[in-house]
């Protein structure tokens, strides 16, 4: 600790140079801890609306995008009718316009579906999902962007429907998607029997591995993955993922060369210091430690600094009324670790030139003109 | 007995510009323990160039050196030099000027990485010794001239040289303060058994030293004191 004011001296001597540095990493600190908020909660929220309290997710082999997966009555069927299955219930996915709404999910659901029963109904009640022909359920914030009430008529896609009923769900993709009976949902999307995923609860977890193995032998063009399985194998999360890293990574180069410049000038100015502490007996490898300290120093502030930005980005977000349900605003500790080691790093690299050059300060010639 | 000689040159040159600037051309020198030695000169005669090549900061063209009985030449040997054997103190004090004394006086110990303890223990002697005690949370800036000399003659004994090698460090400083901080490095040598080199122009300081060397046209002679 001793070392310490010797590398506090120059972010107390320019302390806006000093905090401008700083600012680089806080904004990469907070644009990745804003985007990987964002971008897990969308994945958890999704992964929960999956996997519906269930420990199985059953989908066509070999799809792309769970968009494309069908799998048939006859596959659901089959699974129901294995002895360690306690529940399985297919949802189709599908995407749907309206007039000045490019893009909303339709959900087909069977009647008995626990998100029917699981939601808080705002009209109508969940007996009513699929009792009248030509009848739409709305979520919530769908039901508020779409301005339909109980008993309107909307246009989705092609067809018109009467508004059957309206619920409220913790889920923003469901609060914001429109649901039909799954057969009136196969229908409109000319799907024939098939359902996207089918959710499947086991009468005893334990026999996961029992479970599979009966999935793999009967139903050979359909997989069954565990919940926990599915998130880490799921392309389109991987991609989401991926793309928040890679975000953040480029904000975060943004904030070391933020860091190298302002060690740079750190640098420059003081070649006659850096030599007199050559003169007292610093090494070539401690005077580069110095100025890597002073990097570090300078990206401690940033992190700290990004952090309680990016908390109040989040905080603020999370009370968007649109967002709502789609950010999740607690990040795992893993993720905070990853971006401070990631700020630790960025503010290394963009110390590596000024530290070289530090290292490489010839002392008498650094002292010859005074 | 006779001291052991802790600094000497055996035909030691050195030119700059690929040799067109011969600042120094086989000059020899020896200096013992407890010595005060002037080199004497005028402004660009070479004197900064010798202590900088007796202190491991610059490399001689031909020659042989010795300091503390190391070659100051190779990189290693300067190092260990440097943070062991030899003291510098040069003109400008070359402190840090928004740390306090004693922050500035630690930087010896940290290269050497001394203990919290040891290092507190070592301030608190010189600081003592050169009557700088009283300003030891000051920071340089708020010091006058001769204080400032006197912390870098601190600096320069944190790590205990046996050698101290002092550019002009009188130079900027009124005629009373100089002759204090001469006084100070005479005492180093008499009383403590240092050798202490001395570049000078001033003719007083250099009559009141032990031994004058006059270094002229790349050359040094030695002149009775
Ligand atoms: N790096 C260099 N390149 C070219 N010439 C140099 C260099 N360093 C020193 N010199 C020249 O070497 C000569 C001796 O310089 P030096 O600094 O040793 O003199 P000095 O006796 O210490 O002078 P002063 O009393 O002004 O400090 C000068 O003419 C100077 O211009
Ligand atoms: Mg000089």
């Amino acid at each position: 600790m001793q070392i310490l004011p010797l590398v506090l001296i120059n972010l107390r001597r320019h302390r806006w140079r000093a905090a401008i540095g700083a600012a680089g990493i806080a904004f990469g600190v907070a644009a990745m801890l804003t985007i990987i908020a964002i971008v897990s909660g969308a994945i958890g929220m999704f992964q929960r609306l999956l996997a519906n309290d269930s420990h199985f997710l059953v989908f066509e082999r070999n799809v792309s995008d769970l968009f494309f997966s069908s799998v048939t009555s006859a596959q659901v069927a089959s699974l129901r009718a294995n002895p360690r299955v306690a529940a399985a219930q297919p949802v189709l996915f599908a995407l749907v316009s309206s007039p000045g709404h490019p893009m909303i999910t339709c959900f087909g659901l069977e009647a008995g579906d626990q998100r029917l029963a699981k939601a808080r109904w705002i009209a109508g009640q969940p007996a009513d999902f699929g009792a009248r022909e030509g009848e739409i359920f709305l979520g919530e914030r769908a039901a508020g962007f779409l301005a339909a009430r109980h008993g309107d008529t909307v246009a989705i896609g092609r067809g018109t429907f009467r508004v059957g009923g309206v619920f409220a769900t913790e889920n923003g993709f469901e609060d914001g998607g429109v649901f039909l009976p799954l057969k009136a949902a196969q229908e409109f999307f000319h799907r024939g029997d098939a359902a996207s995923v089918v959710s499947v609860k086991l009468r005893n977890s334990a026999e996961a591995a029992a479970f599979r193995r009966d999935v793999e032998s009967a139903l050979p063009g359909v997989i069954a993955l565990e919940n926990r399985e599915f998130n880490s194998s799921y392309n389109s999360f991987r991609i989401l993922n991926f793309t928040a890293w890679a975000v953040g990574v480029c904000a975060f180069c943004l904030g070391g060369l933020g860091v190298a410049n302002t060690m740079l000038l750190s640098v420059f100015t003081r070649i006659r210091e850096l030599a007199v502490l050559r003169v007292c007996g610093f090494s070539r490898g401690q005077v580069a430690g110095l100025i890597f300290g002073e990097a570090a120093a300078l990206a401690a502030a940033g992190i700290t600094a990004g952090f309680a930005l990016g908390a109040v980005v989040l905080f603020a977000l999370h009370r968007v009324p649109q967002l709502q349900g789609y950010v999740r605003a607690e990040v795992d500790v893993s993720v905070v670790l990853g971006i401070a080691g990631t700020a630790f790093i960025t503010a290394a690299a963009g110390a590596l030139y000024p530290a070289r050059f530090a290292s490489r300060v010839q002392p008498a010639e650094a002292l010859r003109y005074e | 007995m006779s001291k052991p000689v802790l600094a000497s040159a055996h035909r030691v040159s050195k030119s700059y510009d690929s040799g067109r600037i011969a600042v120094l051309r086989e000059v020899s020198l020896s200096v013992q323990a407890g010595e005060l030695v002037a080199l004497w000169g005028a402004s660009g005669s070479g004197k900064s160039t010798l202590l900088h090549l007796l202190g491991g900061l610059d490399t001689p063209d031909s020659g042989e050196l010795r300091v503390c009985g190391l070659d100051p030449t190779p990189e290693t040997n300067r190092l260990a030099l440097r943070r062991h054997s030899i003291g510098f103190v040069f003109q400008l004090h070359n402190l840090i000027p928004d740390l306090t004394v004693e922050e500035n006086l630690r930087v010896p110990a940290l290269a050497i990485g001394r203990g919290l303890t040891e290092t507190r223990a070592r301030i608190a002697t010189v600081v003592e010794e050169v009557g700088m005690a009283p300003r030891l949370k000051h920071r340089i800036q708020d010091l006058s001239g001769g204080e400032r000399q006197r912390t870098a003659i601190c600096r320069a004994l944190m790590n205990s040289p046996q050698l101290l090698l002092a550019d002009e460090p009188t130079g900027a400083l009124d005629e009373l303060t100089g002759t204090a901080v001469f006084a100070l490095l005479k005492r180093l040598a008499e009383r403590d058994g240092l050798a202490v080199i001395l570049a000078t122009h001033e003719r007083r300081f250099a009559e009141a030293c032990h031994r004058i060397i006059r270094v002229r046209d790349g050359r040094l002679d030695e002149i009775a004191a």
